[in-house]
């Protein structure tokens, strides 16, 4: 079993932490830079789970037991092409949300605040098609 | 035989770079997308004779042998449900097919649309047939990322709102299940499963609990289980139909999948079984009680999703024989069934032009073949015997009742909120198929492939919405045998001898 020393596991906390906070915000930038801090704390903490620092992992190049652990470093290049694949992608939605919208801001949905407001459980839809003005400027534009 | 395991990942990934090949020409790319769907449908029933025989198939990447490599496993579990996903996503495929060319005509290829649908089948292979955890998160990865195209495709208002939270919410899950890798790795040094099943057994009692409570987050997330679930009925009715049957029929069972996996190889000896009984019981009754309260069509079948993943986790809760087999057969009738519900979803708004449900009426009059489309599907989910929903929920009820007082009470929930299904699908029934016909409405917005709205009902697309029907008649005639297979599978997981001595060889004994 691996254990990290307090600095580290501080450091970890902290990034995922701020990530998490970020992650609560309406502005879709906020959102994407959590995402991205949240990924390097996880990153972090799977070059962490490989244990101390060590020689390079070539066979003849040093003793086995010098050597540093290869497996998570493998692990974590791997997650970090994909957390940047998706970083990518949330870009370009963040962009097609400002073409679409002019913002970026994350939006409530129209239908959960339909259901909440409505009173009778039947013929409630028909009064219901002035509701959300600023949803329906939004989605005109 | 073992080459066969890692084709029903490499051949859609290769037909998804074919189908960028030629994209300029649909024709080709149609019948590369369905001859890749129908190849991996016969592979995986051959998988699934040859682990019902023989025990698992296991195949080595690169001849590393585990758990140093990474280790395809093909086990009764995994052919089964690979199968009926395979015949799924054909039928959702063909389905699809039928729509564009009804709308756009023959000649309209897609440069995202095929590419991105057999990628996810590459990842929802892959999640199937890996033994290595690490290799379970690059599957979701490769199965999410095609998801996010699909989802987000012809951007509309409406669709950037709801991707962005499938989105978000995905993409936090999955860091979280990286965290869980990184923590499981830290505390045993491997990440391959068969290899973690005896590692864990020797954690401090702890940490155990930790690491098993992080991976019922992760996969609760991806599963939909309640409190997690806010992502899915916010997301999934705001995708064309299609796509939407192929989520609701795969996304949400993979990651059942995943945590049943889990749980019976890796975690079978700690306390969160009681969790996932609660866990259940809120979906179950959540789940229902929100279907009740939509008005859109789609939304309404989302929640009823969310409520039947409650069933599917009740029987991993009991975790016995009886319970693991129940919850291996409802899996594999829900795939299909809600799957066909949404393609028949997609039928019916495009005849009403509309999703709400107040807005239809007296479609059994307009459209009969409609009708019966419908019922067959609704029935089966409601659980109405002689239908697979019903020899699912037999099965999960038997499981419930013969293991102790806290389950038996809980499978007087699973019967209630089955009630509840039976309400919502009868609240359908009488709202769109009876009551005074009502003229189709235009489409509000025809560039979104949401609600399409042409007054019509393309029988080609009749004709694949029917064949899934047909299979999900099939599994309930087919019961006997299947239910004995899935309970070979049961038995299988709770033993975990065969799976690692057929991935780590005879010193894992």
């Amino acid at each position: 079993m691996i254990t990290i020393n307090l600095s580290m596991a501080l450091v970890v906390g902290a990034l995922y932490a701020v990530g998490f906070y970020l992650l609560l915000q309406r502005s879709l930038m906020r959102v994407l830079l959590g995402i991205v801090v949240i990924g390097h704390g996880a990153n972090l903490l799977l070059q962490l789970a490989g244990g101390p620092p060590g020689r390079a992992p070539i066979v003849g190049d040093a003793p086995p037991e010098a050597m540093t652990d290869p497996l998570p470093q493998a692990l974590a290049l791997t997650a970090i092409v994909i957390t940047f694949a998706l970083t990518t992608f949330l870009l370009a939605l963040g962009y097609r949300s400002w073409v679409l919208l002019g913002h970026d801001e994350v939006q409530d949905d129209i239908e959960d605040r339909r259901v909440a407001r409505r009173q009778r459980p039947a013929g409630a839809m028909e009064e219901e098609s002035d509701a959300e003005p600023e949803q329906r400027a939004g989605a005109d534009q | 035989m073992s080459t066969l395991v890692t084709l029903p990942v490499l051949l859609p990934m290769l037909g998804a770079g074919l189908t960028v090949i030629t994209s300029r020409s649909a024709t080709l790319q149609r019948l590369i997308g369905i001859a890749v769907l129908i190849a991996v449908a016969v592979l995986a029933a051959v998988l699934l004779v040859a682990a019902d025989r023989t025990g698992p198939i296991v195949a080595e990447m690169g001849g590393w042998a585990a758990p140093v490599g990474i280790a395809l496993v093909a086990d009764r579990l995994a052919a089964l449900l690979l199968l009926v996903s395979t015949l799924v996503t054909l039928a959702v495929l063909v389905y699809s097919i039928d729509q564009r060319v009804a709308d756009y005509g023959r000649e309209t290829p897609s440069t995202t649309f095929h590419p991105m649908y057999l990628l996810l089948c590459t990842g929802v292979s892959l999640a199937y047939l890996t033994g290595d955890l690490f290799t379970l998160f690059v599957a979701f990865e490769i199965m999410l990322s095609a998801s996010y195209v699909l989802i987000t495709r012809r951007t509309s208002a409406s669709r950037i709102r709801s991707g962005m939270t499938y989105v978000t919410v995905s993409l936090t899950s999955s860091l979280l299940f990286l965290t869980m890798v990184a923590l499981v790795y830290a505390a045993t040094g491997t990440v391959n499963l068969a290899d973690l099943a005896a590692q864990v057994g020797e954690l401090p009692d702890g940490l155990r609990t930790v690491l098993a409570l992080l991976v019922v987050v992760v996969f609760g997330i991806k599963a939909a289980v309640v409190p997690l679930h806010f992502w899915l009925p916010d997301s999934y009715p705001n995708a064309p139909s299609p796509v939407t049957a192929l989520f609701a029929g795969l996304l949400t069972k993979v990651g059942l999948y995943a945590l049943l996996r889990t749980q019976t190889l890796v975690f079978p000896q700690d306390g969160s079984k009681t969790l996932l009984l609660w866990l259940a019981v809120a979906t179950m009754v959540v789940g229902a009680l929100g279907a009740l309260a939509q008005n859109d069509l789609n939304r309404l079948l989302s929640f009823l999703l969310v409520s039947h993943i409650g069933y599917m986790l009740f029987g991993i809760a009991v975790f016995d024989v009886a319970g693991i087999a129940g919850t291996v057969l409802y899996i594999v009738h829900h795939i299909t069934v809600q799957a066909t519900l949404f393609l028949v979803s997609g039928l019916i708004t495009r005849r009403t032009g509309t999703v709400s449900i107040d807005r239809m009426g007296g479609l059994a009059k307009t459209a009969p073949a409609l009708a019966v489309l419908f019922a067959v599907p609704a029935l089966t989910l409601a659980g109405i015997p002689p239908t697979s929903g019903f020899v699912a929920k037999l099965a999960l009820l038997q499981a419930g009742a013969g293991s102790g007082v806290a389950t038996a009470a809980v499978a007087g929930v699973v019967v209630a909120s089955s009630l509840l299904t039976l309400y919502a699908m009868a609240r359908v029934w009488v709202r769109v198929f009876w009551g005074t016909p009502q003229p189709p409405l235009s489409d509000p917005d025809p560039t979104d492939e949401l609600v399409v709205g042409t007054g019509s009902t393309p029988r080609p697309m009749v004709a694949a919405a029917g064949s899934l029907a047909a299979v999900s008649v099939a599994i309930a005639v087919a019961a006997g045998p299947l239910s004995a297979v899935t309970g070979r599978a049961a038995e299988d997981l709770l033993d975990r001898g065969p799976y690692r001595t057929a991935v780590l060889g005879e010193e894992a004994r």
